[in-house]
């Protein structure tokens, strides 16, 4: 019995030798509980062995093998060649980031705006270890809790067509973990990040596309952080225009 | 505003073409609401230049009023109110995702929270329909 095959059309990039990606075509096994990474492992090893992608975990945990599917950005550990038989399935970097070679782009801006709007814990003054945790009701842990399952994957950059216009625009993932630690009881640090948010290519930039909160493989809807950012913000500075005593927090 | 970027030698900079908004129908949508904005400030310029006609008499005000019973006139004002409708209509819709409303330590339902803006539109258009028809 003939094996029953698939087409992948991966897209493929030389630095320092192509001037553009160009695709290339390759012919895998079939197999119903493969996805689309087991297919590029497959190539990479029996095939082509410089075929170039990032990958760690496999169970949509790390974040690390998002590219675009049939140009829709998708974990591809979760990309099942089932459901896009026949093919053929067009395999290429996610959307809107530089390419550094085949299917890896450039993380460097995205870890950047990560850090800038500081997403972290931030306390006015730290308690000592001592004296222990920091409690938070189950109420509490609700208020964030969705935004915080975000595994920093990028599909919602690729999917954003304002940061493939914008590329400073801070951007989806970024916000909602901004949004993320100001909505935490534990957390001091809103006047901290609220600068990074209310520039010009902070949470205004944003026109409400909502694409990112449907690629999103966590549903974590960045889309709704960043509006009510917009909402957050805007009630700010009236309140501090005014109010004599300013604005909240 | 656009920020230039500093780009790497060896990488590749992919460029958005200007028929993104065709690559799906969330991108299409999105476009559309957009687009109405542009009718709903043609609609209120016409409407500007309407009440601007009142205080210049009958004569001219009826003159206008004409105007605008042409056919292209009809046609545009159809489009800006499926337009502005589905502005609206969407907007409302997406009160549930942006506005949350909280009561005591209950968050309330999304979808409750559309409802409620759909019934208050529905409320004060009623109100206007009632104080311009009644005569």
């Amino acid at each position: 019995m003939t094996e029953e095959t698939m087409t992948l059309e991966v897209t493929r990039y030389r630095p320092g030798h192509d001037r553009e990606p160009r695709t290339e075509s390759f012919t895998v096994p079939y197999r119903k509980d493969w996805v689309v990474l087991d297919a590029l492992n497959h190539i990479k090893d029996r095939i082509d062995g410089t075929l170039s992608y990032r990958w760690s975990c496999r169970m949509g945990v790390c974040g690390s093998c998002g590219m675009m599917v049939n140009g829709v950005p998708k974990l591809t550990c979760a990309a099942f060649l089932r459901d896009y038989r026949p093919g053929p399935i067009r395999v290429g970097p996610l959307a809107n980031f530089p390419v550094i070679r085949d299917l890896v782009i450039a993380l460097d801006d995205f870890m950047e705006k990560l850090r800038r709007v500081k997403p972290w814990i931030i306390r006015a003054v730290e308690k000592p270890v001592a004296d222990g945790e920091y409690l938070q009701t189950p109420a509490q842990l609700d208020a964030y809790k969705q935004f915080s399952m975000c595994i920093n994957c990028m599909l919602c950059y690729a999917a954003c067509p304002v940061y493939g216009l914008e590329p400073a625009f801070v951007g989806p993932a970024a916000i909602a973990l901004a949004y993320r630690y100001n909505l935490d009881s534990r957390d001091e640090g809103y006047r901290l990040r609220e600068p990074v948010l209310s520039e010009a290519v902070g949470v205004w930039e944003c026109t409400f596309v909502g694409e990112c909160s449907v690629v999103c493989p966590k549903g974590v809807d960045p889309a709704a952080a960043i509006q009510r950012s917009k909402l957050a913000g805007a009630t700010d500075w009236l309140l501090s225009m005014i109010m004599p005593w300013g604005g909240r927090r | 505003m656009t920020v230039p970027r500093v780009e790497r030698p060896g990488l590749y900079y992919p460029k958005l073409p200007a028929t993104w908004w065709l690559r799906n129908a969330n991108y299409f949508r999105f476009m559309l609401r957009e687009l109405s904005s542009v009718f709903i400030a043609l609609f209120l310029v016409v409407f500007l230049i309407q009440l601007h006609r009142l205080p210049q008499g009958p004569g001219a005000y009826a003159a206008y009023l004409e105007t605008l019973r042409a056919p292209g006139w009809i046609i545009f004002h159809v489009l800006a109110l499926a337009f502005a409708l589905y502005h609206s209509v969407t907007w409302f819709n997406l009160t549930g995702v942006v506005q949350v409303v909280h009561l005591g330590e209950r968050q309330v339902p999304p979808r409750l929270v559309v409802g409620a803006s759909f019934a208050l539109w529905a409320v004060v258009s009623v109100v206007l329909l009632w104080f311009l028809l009644r005569g």
